[in-house]
């Protein structure tokens, strides 16, 4: 059966997200943080994750943004293959809510419209779309805002088959490792590994929106999650780059079938203000 | 060390800071980013070009009068803000990448500039110009935005408005929390610190 869903709800929507998005975090990064408070070894480490709670709190009690960078506004929309759209086209209603969500939310236009020219848009228009079509009559969107200190230190590695999975380990750990301070540890480190280029760095900004408590499926990738972490936080990076034992609170791994002749590896990083909202319409 | 510094900052304040102090500074910071400090540069170009037959000092002396800001002992912040709400002086407000400015920094620190503050690691010739200068890095917390803006008591617009986030403003702060990540002898927490943490893998 066909669903019929009025665009106009998409831009209602995608307008609160990113006002939600940029005030509130996830339960998930929330509950990192204070497991982290508990573990961090350094002094002047746990005095930074401290204020990075209250930094939360305040955010949410008095509706200011938990990062000035309030980020490029990325949107994954799965598209049911039974819904038929009404209204203006898909695109433009997801950047109409993000036109309306960062100007009357008191957001931050980040966004420039050529990236040599750099005249700035002013709304922090266009988003960044994803699009995919899965079963069923639903629109599910998720809304990940993101922040440029943290995306500038993200890399792709070409590997070669025979580079194997100690390669791909030395490539999470060397991004990280150069990333340092730059990125606002403690970071989520989101891994792609598998498809092509584009791919990879498609998987690696999804696995981003993955709760930080939520391991990979698959017994071997949820294994070097595990042992990723825990080599990321022996690092000595620590919370704001000051040294540390909480470098990153999650590693999520996403893999797909690849080509016989390559193992390309895809490293985004995000920073601790990991924005990712989701409704279903 | 817990230390409270006032603006501006003198070669006195800065010979005692060290490579970890905690500090809270209160009084008067700059804020420009990016877009800012490339206009900086081309006024800076322009005033050498129209006295450099006068010799140095008179650049010099000329170059302070075309930056926007009093540059000597001054403190530049490497943030850009979100808007601020009604009856608030700003909005959410933490510290930006500040390699982005490597380029541009040590020039302004030959000019007098004492301290900057934002987030992250810097290059051998800003440390240099750091040492030469007197000078010191601070680091804020990163992606502590609403936290940081609580020490923020007034914003004013300096200049490039046009710039919108990236405007050069002048910030009245009170007790505003950061790291002495490089200090005036070369210093860095990046380094010691990591290190100091770093374990076996
Ligand atoms: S990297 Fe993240 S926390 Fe740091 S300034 Fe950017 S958005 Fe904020």
């Amino acid at each position: 059966m066909i669903r019929t869903i009025k665009t106009e709800e998409v831009t209602k929507n995608i307008r609160e997200m990113c006002i939600e998005a940029n005030h509130y975090l996830s339960r998930d990064m929330d509950k990192a943080l204070k497991n982290a408070v508990e573990s961090e070894e350094a002094p002047l480490g746990k005095k930074i994750l401290c204020q990075l709670q209250e930094n939360l709190t305040i955010a949410a009690e008095e509706l200011i943004p938990v990062c000035q960078d309030t980020g490029m506004a990325v949107v994954f929309a799965e598209i049911g293959q039974e819904v038929h759209f009404e209204g203006i086209l898909l695109e433009e209603a997801i950047n109409e809510g993000v036109r309306q969500g960062y100007t009357e939310g008191f957001l931050r236009k980040s966004v420039v419209k050529d990236p040599i020219l750099r005249e700035n848009t002013k709304d922090n228009t266009p988003a960044v779309i994803h699009y995919s079509v899965t079963e069923g009559d639903k629109l599910k969107l998720t809304l990940a805002p993101k922040g440029f200190g943290s995306e500038n230190m993200s890399r792709i590695f070409m590997l070669k088959p025979a580079d194997g999975i100690e390669g791909v380990k030395n490539a999470i750990l060397t991004a990280v490792k150069d990333a340092g301070p730059n990125a606002c540890p403690p970071v989520v480190v989101g891994v792609g590994i598998g498809g092509t280029f584009e791919k990879c760095a498609l998987l690696a900004k999804q696995a981003l929106t993955r709760a930080a408590d939520e391991h990979s499926k698959i017994a071997y990738v949820k294994e070097m999650e595990e042992e990723m972490l825990y080599k990321i936080n022996r690092l000595g990076i620590g919370p704001g780059g000051l040294g540390g034992t909480t470098t990153a609170l999650a590693v999520n791994i996403n893999t797909y079938p690849t080509h016989i002749a390559g193992l390309p590896v895809a490293v985004n990083i995000c920073c601790h203000v990991n924005r990712h909202v989701v409704r279903v319409l | 060390m817990d230390k409270h510094i006032v603006t501006p900052i003198t070669a006195e304040v800065t010979k005692d800071l060290r490579a970890g102090d905690y500090v809270y500074i209160s009084g008067t910071v700059y804020v420009a980013r990016d877009a800012a400090h490339k206009r900086f540069m081309e006024a800076l170009d322009k005033a050498e070009e129209c006295s450099i037959e006068k010799g140095q000092e008179e650049v010099e002396r000329k170059q302070a009068g075309a930056l926007p800001f009093p540059v000597e002992n001054a403190v530049i912040y490497y943030m850009g803000p979100s808007p601020a709400r009604e009856g608030r002086p700003i909005g959410s407000a933490g510290p930006t990448t500040a390699s982005r400015m490597d380029k541009y920094a040590p020039r302004l620190l030959d000019l007098g500039l004492k301290a900057m503050i934002g987030k992250g690691k810097r290059t051998q010739s800003v440390m240099d110009a750091i040492i030469r200068n007197q000078a010191v890095y601070f680091a804020a917390v990163g992606g502590a935005g609403a936290l940081l803006s609580k020490c923020i008591k007034k914003s004013d617009l300096v200049c490039y408005d046009d710039l919108g986030a990236e405007a050069v403003l002048k910030l009245e702060v009170e007790d505003f929390p950061a790291v002495v990540v490089i200090d005036c002898q070369g210093n860095n927490l990046y380094e010691t610190a990591v290190r100091k943490y770093a374990k076996e893998v």
